[in-house]
């Protein structure tokens, strides 16, 4: 390939984060580019003639037209290697605390250029093949231990193939070479541990898989009712102070990927600190190491550059495949793509685009569509045949809870899993406020014969049985809002108390209650059996002459109720609670025979 | 060299104007106009091409013509000077003293538009408020860094809210140098006197800095009204190590101002002919609150906003709620109640008060408290709805305990003198009193221990006192 020449050319109008240059004949949409004298971060959007719009990733205040823009000839990418993990980076892949040492300031100046994984440090390379064996892309030549948690596996980079002429061990920097490799041709090349990869690019995998085995999250309204898969996509829509963030923060420390990438896009610069300042401290409950040693975080707040917003999810979805490839599980949570979407239109209106529905530009869906495709469970690149994974779950923040907006409907199209947060629920505290009659989850079933097989098919009976109470529940109330509670039958007053159980002792999770913030699936079958068990027998109870009031009144109910603060570790007590549920049920029935006799 | 002069102005659209055949103009630069009467306006670069440039006129462009003004560009950005003697002084939207005072001495000059926090560099606001009053400090905790706006309606008491709030807030331990920064944007000359006046008697004024761009001020200095008050907050709280409650109202004319020169820009229009940068530009005054680490000072952001016809999805409180912590929102029926300060709890929230309540700031029980009482006057008023539609007969025991609960709560919780200062010590014991109404077992959001602690003393006092008589009888 002949070297390209160095374009340059002259800006001749700036508006906002948008610089239109002249004289760029040559350039390639999606090209990175260097604006003005201060070399600020720009990408190429739109070309016309020698004409490029430009939208710029930094702060365009200062800027003249007349400054030069040169283009770096390479499309928009991230730096993958060893040093990415417990990384806080901005929209573009910078990492903060650099900028921060850079700019010598707490605040994000201008034209601030620093390396996204450190240049300097040495990480210890073991290799996992020796010189002379034949490799492909997506072989893993050698691993470093990059934290407790984290071994980062040094892969072929797709569309590399050839035998390793040299391999080597010891301690190296990312630049370094660390192995060569002689295609089928005898040229030689070089492989260090630091790649490159355009963001708008997915990352090649052998083959897709459908989502089948579950991504636990400890969360019981998600595990339960709406479970999402490994490699499964799911969106949270609520209007805002219904907890869309808490509930990303919650999965993000429990969910059992072994890699989380958590990016705040548009959204406040405190949840981010608290995201940075938390997770070192918090405990992952398999692992019992610090989860930031699995987790890297990207934030964008909302008043940093508008482009640099639109770029992080992609910087962030680059990197979740990256670490995909290598054979694991990853979790990356956006919060929120609403903002994303913003920025898209943002750029798109000073583009002077014909817009689509309010205001958005056209290929809003499209756009979205492409994203959450990069979603998704596949066998790795490489002769191993490894599986990894990668699930998104996006925030969405539709204007005044209204769900028929654009970004909501788009996303729906997309997503397989619904939680619909609901305001009501919000005000009367009810955490995670997901509505359990518009949410929904369609990896039900396939997640259903896993869980199933772990629990002699009680699981999908269990889930079917709470749902169908809770949606007599709804129809119950609509009667006693209009004619009153006496109008119920025994049975039916019995339906609405355990309904209301299900809501306030399995439905409701306090996550700053240190105990209840996480709950594992043992812990959740065993309280729904406990809650179901009171009901079926309840119901018999009554059947067989017992009183409501004797039945709703044991002392047995108030356990049921706090079945949530046990712990872990003595998740036996919940069976003796069972035990103790059956006794006094049936004593309670037997008391009514004896009487009956 | 003097910078160049031009007359070259082409086009006036509301506040904007083209200026033709310049050179050498930046992005974002500030301009300065000069009328035929010799009258000095600035102006800002809003877009620029090559020979081109529309600039936005600060003062609005009443007088302006094609023919006899003059602009220059002036090289740099619109920089207040700023100084630690603007506390307990006035200024006008532009900056300027409107109190009859000399003019500041600069210690600097600063960059209104600011730069965005590293968010590497924030440290998390955790230092509890104590506003003394009870819907705040009990059940939307208000923490030190944190941005919590009121949304009010037309009609009702913000003012006097904001106001009792610049005037009790406080740290419980410790002191610390502590100033406000007030920003009026279009509102009336009634109530910008009634802050002034308010703040001269309880002698806040002088640990006050005042921006004030009233209803009759041009609407366009609304845009650099918040900015100016920001700048200064940031000055006083990160160079002179003062804690800086910011109060910003109106942020709903501030919103219209800036619909105004997107309308004259022909912009494509986001909801209700908003631009669809709304977003981004609120957030670039709301995210300037915060606290930095290694810093002592803070900035604590108190924006108040009129929520056109009480209506919550409006996009300007939208908007807003999504990019502040929270939100206190005043309700049109308790204030028709009488009921002062009217916070309807229920869509109220802090979303930082986990991070400064609980033992070693205000008490162990606070959380738990706090949650129950949400749960409780939920219930109650879901109780009373019902009563309401088939009579109180229709309702269980239970059900009227709540229902009783949700009265009492609104009238002796929610209800206080506007100079009433409750500590958060009353403010939980009133919680805790209110909580006796309720049976025990309904009390599932509280830990066992807490009950025993906090509860069972005041129901014991309440059974020794229905026990007393009879048990001496028998």
């Amino acid at each position: 390939m002949a070297e390209k020449k160095r374009i340059q050319g002259t800006i001749s109008k700036i508006s906002g984060p948008l610089v239109v240059a002249r004289g760029m004949l040559g350039a390639s949409m999606y090209d990175v580019v260097r604006v003005g004298g201060a070399g600020l971060v720009g990408e190429i959007i739109e070309l016309r003639n020698d004409m490029v719009s430009i939208q710029v990733y930094e702060e365009t205040s200062g800027l003249r037209p007349g400054e030069v823009v040169v283009d770096t000839n390479e499309a928009l990418s991230v730096e993958l290697g060893p040093g990415l993990i417990e990384q806080f980076y901005d929209g573009i892949q910078r990492p903060l605390q650099s900028i921060e040492t850079e700019a010598d300031s707490p605040y994000i100046t201008k034209g601030i250029t620093v390396p996204s994984i450190d240049r300097g440090k040495k990480w210890d390379f073991v290799p996992k093949v020796s010189a002379g064996v034949s490799v492909e892309g997506g072989d893993i030549l050698g691993t470093v231990k990059e934290t407790v948690l984290v071994e980062h596996r040094i892969m072929v980079p797709p569309g590399v193939s050839g035998t390793v002429r040299e391999i080597k061990e010891g301690s190296f920097t990312v630049e370094e070479t660390v192995a060569v490799i002689e295609d089928g041709h005898g040229a030689a090349l070089n492989i260090a541990m630091l790649s490159r990869w355009p963001v708008r690019k997915p990352r090649p995998t052998a083959k897709r898989l459908p989502p089948e085995v579950p991504l636990a999250t400890g969360q019981r309204v998600i595990d339960m009712f709406f479970p999402i898969a490994r490699g499964g996509t799911a969106c949270v829509p609520g209007p805002f102070g219904s907890g869309k963030t808490v509930i990303q923060h919650q999965l993000a420390k429990w969910a059992d990927a072994e890699i989380v990438v958590y990016i705040g896009c548009g959204e406040r610069g405190n949840e981010m600190t608290d995201v940075l300042l938390e997770f070192p401290e918090l405990e992952d409950p398999r692992s019992g190491q610090p989860l930031m040693k699995r987790t890297l975080l990207i934030a964008n707040t909302s008043n940093m550059p508008v482009a640099a917003r639109e770029a992080s999810i992609y910087t962030g979805i680059t990197i979740a495949e990256y670490f995909r490839d290598m054979g694991y599980s990853v979790a990356l949570m956006a919060d929120s793509t609403s903002r994303w979407a913003e920025a898209l239109r943002e750029m798109s209106g000073r583009l002077e685009e014909m817009p689509g529905e309010e205001g958005y530009p056209a290929y809003l869906g499209t756009r979205m569509a492409s994203f959450y495709e990069r979603a998704g469970r596949a066998i790795c690149l490489g002769q191993d045949g490894r599986e990894g994974a990668v699930s998104v779950i996006g925030a969405v923040s539709p204007p005044g809870g209204d769900l028929s907006e654009p970004v909501t409907q788009n996303t729906l199209r997309v997503a397989k899993v619904f939680w619909g947060l609901d305001a009501q629920l919000a005000y009367q505290r009810h955490f995670p406020a997901i509505n359990w009659l518009s949410s929904y989850s369609l990896y039900t079933d396939t997640l259903g014969e896993y869980w199933d097989n772990k629990y002699d098919g009680e699981w999908g009976d269990m889930r079917v049985q709470a749902m169908s109470l809770l949606e007599e529940e709804d129809q119950l109330k609509e009667i006693v809002r209009l004619v009153g509670i006496d109008a119920l039958s025994r049975d039916e007053r019995m339906t609405m108390e355990t309904s209301k159980s299900l809501r306030e002792d399995f439905l409701h999770q306090n996550s700053f209650h240190e105990i209840d913030t996480y709950a594992s699936m043992d812990k959740q079958v065993k309280m729904l059996r406990n809650i179901l068990t009171f009901h079926r027998l309840g119901m018999q109870a009554l059947a067989r002459g017992a009183l409501l009031r004797e039945v709703i009144g044991l002392p047995v109910r108030e356990e049921i109720a706090r079945m949530r603060y046990v712990e872990e570790t003595r998740l036996g007590g919940l069976d003796e609670l069972e035990d103790r549920i059956k006794d006094d049920l049936s004593r309670l029935t037997a008391g009514g025979e004896e009487d009956v006799a | 060299m003097l910078p160049k002069e031009y007359s070259t102005i082409s086009d006036l659209s509301g506040p904007l104007m083209v200026v033709e055949k310049i050179s050498d103009v930046r992005y974002d630069e500030l301009a300065e106009i000069t009328l035929a009467s010799g009258e000095k306006r600035r102006g800002r670069v809003l877009e620029i091409t090559e020979d081109r440039a529309l600039v936005q006129v600060y003062e609005g462009s009443t007088g302006i013509d094609a023919d006899s003004t003059k602009v220059r560009f002036l090289g740099d950005v619109l920089m207040l000077p700023v100084a630690k003697s603007m506390l307990g002084r006035i200024f006008n939207g532009r900056g300027n003293p409107i109190d009859g005072g000399a003019d500041i001495i600069p210690e600097t000059k600063l960059d209104v538009s600011g730069n965005p926090m590293n968010p590497y560099s924030r440290d998390y606001p955790s230092e509890f408020i104590q506003t003394g009053i009870s819907t705040i400090d009990g059940m939307n905790p208000l923490v030190r860094g944190q941005k919590l706006p009121i949304f009010s309606g037309s009609g009702m008491p913000h003012n006097r809210m904001a106001a009792q709030i610049a005037r009790q807030a406080k740290v419980i331990s410790g002191h610390a140098a502590f100033a406000v920064v007030f920003a009026a944007m279009g509102i009336t000359f009634e109530e910008a006197s009634f802050f002034m006046e308010d703040f001269r008697k309880t002698g806040a004024l002088e640990r006050t800095v005042m921006f004030v761009n009233l209803a009759d001020d041009p609407a366009i200095e609304r845009i650099s009204t918040p900015r100016l008050a920001l700048t200064t907050a940031e000055y006083l709280a990160f160079e002179h190590d003062m804690h800086v409650l910011v109060i910003l109202t109106d942020l709903t004319n501030y919103c219209e101002a800036l619909r105004e020169i997107s309308a004259a820009r022909k912009e494509v229009p986001g909801r209700r002919g908003y631009p669809g940068y709304l977003y981004t530009d609120l957030a670039n005054i709301y995210e300037r609150a915060g606290r930095l680490r290694g810093k002592s000072g803070s900035i604590t952001q108190f924006p108040i906003l009129t929520m056109p016809e009480d209506d919550k999805t409006h996009p300007i409180p939208d908007l807003t709620g999504y990019i502040t912590e929270g939100q206190i929102i005043l309700g049109r029926s308790l204030h028709r109640k009488g009921i002062y300060p009217p916070v309807d709890v229920m869509p109220s929230l802090s979303r930082l008060k986990d991070k400064g309540i609980g033992s070693g700031k205000t008490r162990e029980d606070h959380a738990d408290l706090m949650n129950q009482l949400f749960a409780a006057y939920s219930q109650g008023k879901d109780a009373k709805e019902l009563a309401v539609i088939l009579g109180d007969s229709a309702l269980s025991e239970e059900d009227k305990a709540f229902a009783k609960f949700a009265d009492i709560f609104e009238d002796t919780y929610v209800r206080q003198g506007e100079y009433e200062n409750r500590t958060v010590e009353e403010t939980l014991r009133l919680g805790w009193d209110l909580l006796t109404i309720i049976p025990v077992r309904e009390l599932k959001r509280i830990r066992d221990a807490y009950i025993e602690k906090y509860l069972r003393p005041l129901l014991d006092a309440e059974a020794g006192e229905a026990n007393g008589p009879e048990s001496r009888a028998s």
